[in-house]
This record gives C-alpha cells, sequence and structure tokens, in this order.
C-alpha cells in the first residue's frame, strides 16, 4: 500500500509518502509561497525520490480542515482529483486532529487550535486511549475565550498545540497551571501523521468530498438570516 | 494525415465550472458547464469565496462528464489545458490545481490559457481564422479592442478606462430592480422601448480607441432617481433601450474607428455581452454597409459565456507554439494582454 498524505491547511504545507504504514519521505514548507505554487512540485519530487511513479500510488489522505480556506481548497482539490483520476481511495482527516497527534505518549488533554482572525479559534479537544487518538470535543470555531472557559471546566491537565505567542499570553492568564503548550516544531502539521490517522479511517465518496471550513461565509450568513428555512438548500448549481 | 490531438481543457475562473474535450482546436467532443448562478443570485452577484466553495464541489464529476460524453481515455490525450487568469483568484485556483493534478498523475504537458485568449478563440469553432484579425472583448469584466497579428499574438489597442460594458448592465439593472445578472433581460426589455432618454455617449468622438461608461451609468441612476423624487415612473423598456442603444453606440462606434485604423478580415465579438442581440444587429448593419468585406464572427450563445470549449480552442495555438506550463503554474488574477 502506497499512500500519498498532505496537509495544506496552514500556512506550513507537508506532503509524505509511505509504504505499507512506513513513512519513505516527508516534506514540509515553512515558507511564505503560495501552496498552489509549491505543493504539485513537492509531490512530484518526493514521490520520486520515494521511487514511485504516480501509477503506483494505492491511496491519498488529505487533512480537510479546518484552516485557511484557500489552502485547504488546494489541498482537497488536489487529493481528491487524484483519487479520482487514479481511481485510488482518498481518506480525510481532521487537521486539528493532526497537530494534536504531534503530541505522542501523553495522558493530558490535548488541544489543538489555529488563528481564525478576531480573537477566535479552530480548535478541538483530543486524548490519547488505548494508542488512539480520541476526540473528545468536536472541532469547531470558537472564540479563544470561550474555548479556555470549555478547557477550564474540564478541571484536568491540558496541552496546547499551535497557539501563537499572542494566544500563549491569553491561555496561560485564563487556565494557569491547568495548562502547558508544545513547542514551536510540534506545532507544525506533518503529512505522515496525517496519513496514520487516514490508516484508521475508511476512504470517503471522492466526488462529495469538500473542505470542512466550520464556517458558513459572510454572504450566506447574512442571506440566512434573512431567509431561514433555507439552512440546507445546496442545489445552487446546475449543468447548462 | 496525423493522429487527431485531443486536449482536457478546464475553465473556472468566475462563476461556471467547466471541462471540455477538444479535437485539433475546432471539434467539441464535450463541453460541460456547471453554473453557479442561482446561487450568486441571492446575493446579487457573484461572491468569490462562496464560488470557491462550489467549484470545489463540482470539480471532480464534471471532469468526468466531459470524459464520459467524449467517450475518450486519459492514453487518448495529448496535453490537458487551464485557465490560469484573469478572474477570481479562489476560483481560477480550483481549476488550476485540477489540471495541474490530471496532467502530473497521466504524464501529459500542461498548457496555461489566458482566459480573454479562449474567449476569443470560441471563434475557431464557428470559421477558420484569417490573421490580422480584430476581436472586440466585452464582458462582465472586460471591454477591450484586441488585435491578432498572428496566432496567439495579442495586442490591447483601445479598453474601458472604468466600468466594463457588462458591469455597467449589472448596475443600471439593479436600479431598476433587475437582479443579476442583468445583461438578458435588459437586452429583451430594450427591444421593446424606444431611445427616448439620449443618455451620452463618453469619448465616441476622440480619436484613441478607449471606452468609459461610468458617465452613461451615472446618467441612468440619476435620470432613475429624479424620476422617484417627483414620484414619476419611467418606462423600464425606454430605459433599457436608451441605455443599450448608449452602449452599442459606443461599442460599434469605437470598433469601426478601429476597422478603419487596421486593415483586418475578420472581426470577432467575444465574451459575454457577444451574446447581446441588440450589439449583434447594430455591428452586422454597419458593417455591411461601410465595410462589406469584414467577416463578423459571432460565437453561439453557449460559446459566448465561459466554457471549457474556448480554453481548448485556443490550448490548440498554444500546443502549436510549444507554450506550456509546469507544476509551479499558479492563478494570476490580473493577467493581460499587452497595451500598444
Ligand atoms: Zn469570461
Amino acid at each position: 500500500m502506497n499512500i500519498l498524505a498532505l496537509d495544506t491547511s496552514l500556512q506550513a504545507m507537508s506532503v509524505a509518502v509511505l509504504q505499507d504504514g512506513t513513512l519513505l519521505g516527508e516534506t514540509t514548507l515553512n515558507r511564505m509561497k503560495t501552496h498552489s505554487q509549491q505543493l504539485l512540485p513537492t509531490i512530484e519530487n518526493l514521490v520520486k525520490l520515494a521511487g514511485l511513479t504516480p501509477e503506483e500510488l494505492d491511496g491519498v489522505a488529505v487533512a480537510y480542515g479546518p484552516g485557511s480556506y484557500t489552502g485547504l481548497r488546494i489541498g482537497v482539490t488536489t487529493a481528491k482529483t487524484l483519487a479520482y483520476t487514479l481511481q485510488i481511495a482518498l481518506y480525510g482527516v481532521s487537521s486539528l486532529a493532526v497537530l494534536a497527534a504531534n503530541v505522542r505518549a501523553d495522558e493530558r488533554l490535548i488541544v489543538p487550535l489555529m488563528d481564525a482572525r478576531r480573537g477566535n479559534v479552530f480548535a478541538g479537544m483530543y486524548q490519547w486511549k488505548n494508542g488512539k487518538l480520541d476526540n473528545v470535543a468536536l472541532d469547531k470555531h470558537v472564540s479563544l475565550e470561550q474555548l479556555c472557559a470549555e478547557t477550564a471546566a474540564l478541571t484536568q491537565p491540558a496541552i496546547f498545540v499551535g497557539a501563537n505567542a499572542q494566544m500563549r499570553a491569553q491561555i496561560k492568564d485564563a487556565l494557569g497551571s491547568q495548562v502547558s503548550f508544545t513547542d514551536e516544531v510540534s506545532g507544525l502539521p506533518r503529512a505522515s501523521r496525517v496519513a496514520e490517522l487516514a490508516a484508521q479511517t475508511t476512504p470517503v465518496d471522492v466526488d462529495s468530498f469538500v473542505p470542512h471550513y466550520l464556517r458558513l461565509t459572510e454572504a450566506e450568513n447574512n442571506w440566512l438570516k434573512t431567509h431561514p428555512g433555507h439552512e440546507h438548500d445546496d442545489n445552487y448549481v446546475e449543468k447548462v | 494525415m496525423s493522429k487527431d490531438e485531443l486536449i482536457l481543457a478546464f475553465e473556472s475562473s468566475c462563476d461556471e465550472t467547466s471541462v471540455a474535450v477538444i479535437k485539433n482546436g475546432d471539434v467539441i467532443l464535450s463541453n460541460i458547464i456547471a453554473t453557479q448562478i442561482n446561487s450568486h443570485k441571492r446575493f446579487g452577484g457573484v461572491v468569490p469565496e462562496v464560488a470557491s466553495r462550489h467549484h470545489v464541489e463540482e470539480i471532480t464529476m464534471i471532469i468526468d462528464d466531459a470524459l464520459k460524453e467524449a467517450g475518450v481515455d486519459y492514453a487518448d490525450l495529448d496535453a490537458v489545458a487551464v485557465t490560469y487568469g484573469p478572474g477570481l483568484v479562489g476560483s481560477l485556483l480550483i481549476g488550476v490545481t485540477a489540471a495541474k493534478t490530471i496532467a502530473y498523475a497521466h504524464h501529459l504537458p500542461l498548457i496555461p490559457v489566458n482566459h480573454m485568449a479562449g474567449h476569443i478563440y470560441a471563434a475557431a469553432f464557428v470559421t477558420k481564422l484569417q490573421y490580422p484579425l480584430l476581436a472586440l472583448m466585452v464582458s462582465g469584466g472586460h471591454t477591450e479592442l484586441v488585435m491578432l497579428t498572428g496566432p496567439a499574438e495579442f495586442t490591447i489597442i483601445g479598453e474601458t478606462r472604468d466600468d466594463a460594458a457588462g458591469e455597467a448592465y449589472d448596475k443600471v439593472g439593479r436600479v431598476i430592480g433587475i437582479t443579476y445578472p442583468a445583461g438578458k433581460e435588459i437586452d429583451r426589455l430594450a427591444h421593446l422601448g424606444k431611445d427616448t432618454f439620449d443618455f451620452p455617449r463618453a469619448m465616441d468622438k476622440d480619436d484613441n480607441l478607449d471606452f468609459s461608461f461610468s458617465g452613461l451609468k451615472s446618467a441612468f441612476i440619476n435620470t432613475v432617481h429624479h424620476a422617484d423624487q417627483k414620484h414619476e415612473k419611467l418606462s423600464r423598456e425606454d430605459l433599457a433601450a436608451s441605455f443599450q442603444a448608449a452602449v452599442v453606440d459606443v461599442l460599434v462606434d469605437k470598433t469601426m474607428t478601429a476597422l478603419k485604423q487596421h486593415r483586418v478580415k475578420q472581426l470577432i465579438v467575444a465574451g459575454g455581452v457577444a451574446a447581446n442581440s441588440g450589439l449583434r444587429e447594430a455591428l452586422s448593419a454597419r458593417l455591411a454597409v461601410e465595410m462589406p468585406d469584414v467577416e463578423l464572427i459571432v460565437p453561439p450563445l453557449r460559446l459566448c459565456g465561459d466554457n471549457g470549449a474556448m480554453v481548448g480552442a485556443a490550448a490548440h495555438i498554444l500546443r502549436g507554439k510549444q507554450v506550456f506550463a509546469d507544476a509551479t503554474l499558479n492563478a494570476q488574477p490580473n493577467l493581460n494582454f499587452a497595451r500598444a
């Protein structure tokens, strides 16, 4: 089983190739370049360095979100197009779970989070149980303040992954000795973790696979306020 | 005769997801178009983030439909082509990403196509093109006169200094209660009314080939607001007819001036506004009288809007010129031809 794994949900981008669960190679880039420019060249290069051709891939695993909308779309579109065109399995995993999986052999509550601007974050809660990363609270879009309150209510030691300096200060203020933080490198997504988590899931339907944005667009939110009852309409696109 | 050339072509620059299979640059084997218009109607115009999300929902199904309808397999393909600009960056990125991925997976060359070149080369499905030729490019985002001195050799010789013609249609449409997109309805109303308001024809008598539609738009809006304040009801048909007459007059006059300055055998009208019947009628009438030797080429309606087929037609020309891109290809939202 040859698996290509990707994560483009944050500014850092990671690609990995695995064979029967063994990591053959991984590239993580944390530059200001766009994912559009560097994702496919990285895949091309890494698959070649792993001694494989695209035809030899058996599956693609991708972090489906949350994260930067454009980044997610590039990763998800690449993954679903590759799975579709090579007729191979597609796996999707939470990009917050991917960050959580950077914390190893630790029984504490793991809180991965990403900056969502204006005092908000995308965050989830995870915990290792019997060697598996358990999702304790669903990934969501929430104010950092609210996240701290919810963590405090759980009254157990927690480790935060992915917090920037400013967020750390606010979390430390709110939670004191209940919390600790990972180092910076552990806050970067690793595609090998995407593959590891994907191995515990079943393949998804390729055509209907989309990023988990965890937020409607502002335009849709405003429109729904004046058009209640249309929350689940989805017949907006038609072939002509 | 050598083997047929087959190109798989992608277009996703705005609110249509389209994939086509084109044979030898002028035969459409398939041209699947999924439009998001019903989604953006909710907001009165295209919302970029919503458009990008829809493209991801559609992309693999549209590719599959295009290949199945054409009855071709990857092994039959010679290249993958994609619009990489101009357009909405988030929308462009879905087509670019998908096209690059298909090209990589099947070891196919990738051809980067300028969206405007696509619109112009939609004419290749109508007749054989002869250079030099002139194109009047009119759409929601563009109003340009483009000279083609040879295959895929583009020079802008005139362009709008403010609004695009299609943009002006949408803006005045809103003022008289026509929902986005307004072009088709204004065109329909215009045929029922008369040009009674005598709106300004900006820059019409100037020597240069540039356009301006913001003055016309303001004059229209002021006229309607004035009447509203006096509780007068103006004829929507006459307003539409007057507006359309002003737009068409300027477009036709400038095009005729360009034709007098540049000797060409063919005039292509390209872009979404090429679907406008008022423009088609006025241009062919003027050409018949003043320049009967110039052949007017207006692609069929389905090929005037955004579609993958036009991208495949342009890509055929680019393949002949060995224009290829690699896996680093990025969307270029502000891509344009050079100005003369
Ligand atoms: Zn267009």
